[in-house]
């Protein structure tokens, strides 16, 4: 059979409603959520410029011409060359290299910042949504504390405490960034909390644990996905943010906000030195909300 | 039914459509009917195009919609050319709407009495304290027991029954000639809904004016109207007086009544509609 | 033999000074194989009683028996399995982002029953639907499709009593007339006890044997369906009930109003 008529009868068979597996129901719902995807262009360019980083972020050692941490004096400062095509920093390092291997760090503390934030913030949420009372009360009191603070100097405050270091900056970050993510998960919650299936499944003898997972995850989850993914751009904003006030990554460690921070002094001289990473933060973060709002559209429950 | 100087509203071939993604929908195809000095009924299940039938004649009908028609007149108004100005102006004037919720009907920051004073105000250009006069007397007329209490409150805070009759209440200033109720007694209890209806009932009779009554209940509609149109997938399928339903020929009418349990010809068990694709064709 | 008996039942929402009793004080029995109807206008407490029965609302007093066994306010898994509630909003009653078969699928994990398979198979038959509907969800499905689907969540524990909430009335006629066919013949086939609860006494004369008519939360008059086709039922709300289903009646409002109008004002 031809190519194309693999990939026709492919399309057929997942956009075909006529379910004949529960495996085929859920290909179809990811199917139509790509076709919907490929037809938001700038959802799709946001999905594209993520997919860019993922794929440089594995592949640092091949694309990198050069070694990000070998210093070279004699060829510090150099503007931006066919040999070092985005210049050599104050200690001679390959910015275009160091850009890249970057990439990594950044990509390491919004996955883990969202790992660990994701189920807190949802148990937290759902947690106060569904059981209500005290419990409500008590949790969301919690999380008012930790939202009255601005979150770059709760951040600050945070990792100071526990000492600079990139591990310490994601827990620092983690600690402002689920309290939003629980209030939204308590929000969908209580929209959800007297629905009659909810109800339904509690008069069959299902237990909160039960519930919470089974019933109010998979409708919280695309608002919680979004949410996320709009986070993400200002995770990526306060980890450089941390590491431009050098509480972040450490030397010689490459972060895009510690490099644009170095960059500071050469500014007049060197300007590739900040704008390189800039531009890169500004890239990444625009891509993960533009990515954010194209999957409110494709996945909120409430649009289709 | 002939056309005479009784017919308020006559409508031709008229169809509406929907582009959808996957071509045009058609919500209406090809109806035709007129409207008298009576109480009309259009009756339909959901999605029979009874609803867009109604707001497409007050040219309501969502933007993205198409309404064809060779004829859609309304007493001197040809409604297929009239500007959206005129139309502004015979909404509510000269043909009125109900809605099921008349929630989405008022606007909710103003009290329900300034809403029926402002009505007066600008049919009959009175003095705020006589349009207040005017007001309450409206509002005992459709049997609102406290008036002045009713007169303050905004219109989440009146019942549903008490909220059709403000609506009412609004027509007998504005004094419409023609009135389309859709669902208009859905969400009201028994006794609540034969208060609104013989309300509705004594405004039509005693102004001589036209109802086109929008209802997927048959048994109100037979018992309430004076002719009853059936449709049936935006097709009118058959065209009755309301007296001679139980005689109606067509299956769709024959099945829609036999579906319906009755506590007068009870049976074991209700018979249920066999749809025939050449329904979809007339 | 009573499947399920009420005595002195009286359920109320809210707690101290700001509960409000929304039953009174009502008892009935309903013997096994028996369909009892509880008609009413919206507020009057009958779908409260429903939801009292079900295990739903727990802020009830007197004493509630149900195959034998007296119901305490919490209850047990078996407990739970023995009567299951039917929504009146098949729209809402589904899980909107679980298949069909994952909807059939939860009772049957709560409960730890086997064969789950062949369970699912045997109850998507018995409402009337094809097998592979258990791949589909909510949205691809019609009204009276997923109201089929939640009388199937409800068969599949095997429960011996369906408390029905206005299982028809957000359905067309015709679709209406299919449910109500399904509920007789599941009736006749499973051996099941149900309490209907509606606001249209058609629907419930077609079905019950027994209707108590509901005010204010109290029962006006319980009235067997022979009387209600008899019309010689002794309660005057109980007609206008009868009479609301029969549609419009013209004057019928007059002894409702306090004044009566001659003519409208200029």
């Amino acid at each position: 059979m031809a190519k194309s008529g693999t990939f026709s009868s492919l399309h057929d068979w997942l956009i075909s409603e006529d379910f004949t597996s529960s495996r085929q129901a859920r290909l179809h719902s990811v199917y139509l959520g790509w076709l919907s995807l490929v037809a938001n262009p700038l959802a799709f360019a946001g999905f594209a410029v993520v997919l860019l980083l993922i794929i440089v972020a594995a592949l640092a050692p091949v694309i990198a011409v050069h070694d990000p941490f070998a210093q070279d004096f004699l060829t510090a400062l150099q503007a931006p060359s066919a040999t070092h095509w985005f210049g050599t920093d104050e200690f001679g390092r390959d910015v275009f290299s160091r850009l890249i291997y970057g990439a990594r760090t950044t990509l390491y503390i919004t996955i883990l910042v969202t790992v660990i934030v994701a189920p807190i913030g949802f148990v937290i949420g759902a947690t106060a949504g569904y059981l209500g009372g005290w419990v409500d009360v008590v949790l969301m009191r919690i999380t008012d504390i930790f939202l009255s603070f601005p979150s770059l100097v709760l951040a600050l405050a945070f990792s100071a405490a526990l000492g600079p270091g990139i591990e310490n900056a994601v827990i620092a970050i983690a600690l402002t960034v689920w309290p939003p993510i629980a209030r939204l998960a308590r929000a969908e919650t209580l929209t959800f909390r007297h629905a009659d299936f909810v109800v339904a499944a509690e008069l069959q003898g299902a237990g909160t644990g039960r519930i919470l997972l089974r019933h109010i995850v998979p409708l919280c989850a695309p608002s919680i996905i979004v949410r996320l993914t709009l986070n993400m751009s200002s995770i990526i904003l306060t980890a450089a943010g941390l590491g431009f006030l050098g509480l972040g990554a450490q030397p010689p460690m490459a972060e895009w906000g510690a490099m644009a921070a170095s960059g500071r002094q050469y500014l007049l001289d060197a300007w590739w030195l900040t704008t390189v990473p800039g531009v890169a933060i500004l890239t990444v973060s625009l891509a993960f909300n533009l990515l954010g709002d194209g999957l409110r559209d494709i996945m909120d429950p409430r649009n289709g | 039914m002939a056309e005479t100087s009784d017919t308020i509203l006559t409508v031709e071939n008229m169809s509406v459509e929907f582009p959808t993604l996957s071509g045009v929908t058609t919500a209406v195809s090809d109806v035709s009917f007129t409207v008298g000095r009576e109480k009309i009924g259009i009756i339909g299940e959901s999605g029979s195009g009874k609803s867009t039938t109604g707001r497409a004649i007050m040219r309501l009908q969502p933007p993205q919609a198409i309404v064809k028609a060779t004829r859609m007149q309304f007493e001197d108004i040809d409604l297929l050319t009239a500007s959206e100005e005129a139309m502004r102006s015979i909404r509510g004037r000269r043909i009125a709407m109900i809605l099921q919720d008349p929630k989405y009907s008022l606007n909710p920051v103003m009290t329900v009495g300034e809403q029926i004073s402002e009505t007066v105000i600008l049919h009959e250009r009175t003095t705020p304290q006589e349009a207040r006069n005017r007001t309450l007397a409206m509002l005992e007329r459709v049997n609102i027991r406290d008036p002045e209490r009713v007169f303050d409150l905004y219109p989440h805070e009146v019942s549903g029954g008490m909220g059709q009759r403000i609506m009412i209440s609004m027509m007998l200033i504005a004094s419409p000639s023609l009135i389309i109720a859709d669902e208009p007694t859905s969400a009201l209890d028994v006794t609540v809904r034969q208060q609104v209806l013989s309300i509705l009932d004594e405004l039509v009779v005693e102004r001589n004016i036209g109802l086109i009554f929008i209802s997927h209940d048959l048994n109100l509609v037979r018992s309430f109207c004076d002719r009853v149109i059936i449709m049936y997938a935006g097709r009118i399928v058959e065209t009755i007086a309301a007296a001679d339903l139980d005689s109606a020929k067509h299956p769709y009418t024959r099945g829609l009544l036999n579906a319906l349990p009755s506590l007068d010809y009870p049976r074991d068990r209700l018979e249920v509609l066999r749809r025939d694709p050449a329904w979809m064709e007339t | 033999m009573s499947m399920i008996k009420a005595h002195h039942l009286a359920v109320s929402y809210g707690h101290g000074d700001n509960a409000i009793k929304v039953v009174r004080d009502v008892s009935f029995e309903v013997a096994k194989g028996e369909t009892f109807g509880l008609v009413g206008e919206s507020g009057c407490g009958k779908s409260t009683i429903l939801g009292a029965l079900a295990g739903r609302n727990r802020q009830w007093n007197g004493s509630i028996e149900i195959d034998g066994e007296a119901i305490g306010q919490k209850r047990t898994r078996a407990q739970l399995a023995k009567q299951q509630l039917v929504f009146q909003d098949p729209f809402g009653s589904i899980h909107p982002r679980h298949t069909i078969g994952r909807t059939l699928l939860e009772p049957l994990e709560i409960h730890g029953k086997d064969r789950r398979q062949e369970r699912i198979e045997k109850v998507l038959t018995d409402v009337g639907l094809p097998l592979n509907f258990r791949y589909r969800y909510p949205h691809q499905l019609s009204g009276g499709q997923r109201q089929r689907v939640a009388i199937a969540r409800a068969l599949i524990l095997e429960p011996t009593i369906l408390l029905l909430d206005e299982p028809t009335s957000a359905l067309d006629v015709s679709i209406q007339a299919e449910i109500l066919n399904l509920l007789k013949d599941l009736r006749e086939r499973e051996k099941l006890t149900y309490i209907l609860v509606s606001h249209d006494l058609a629907v419930v004369a077609h079905l019950c044997d027994r209707v108590a008519i509901m005010q204010n939360g109290e029962f006006v008059e319980i009235a067997s369906r022979q009387q209600l086709l008899e019309n010689t039922v002794q309660h005057s709300y109980t007609r206008v009930l009868m009479d609301g289903s029969r549609g419009y009646v013209a004057g019928a409002h007059d002894h409702l109003r306090r004044r009566p109008r001659t003519s409208l004002p200029a």
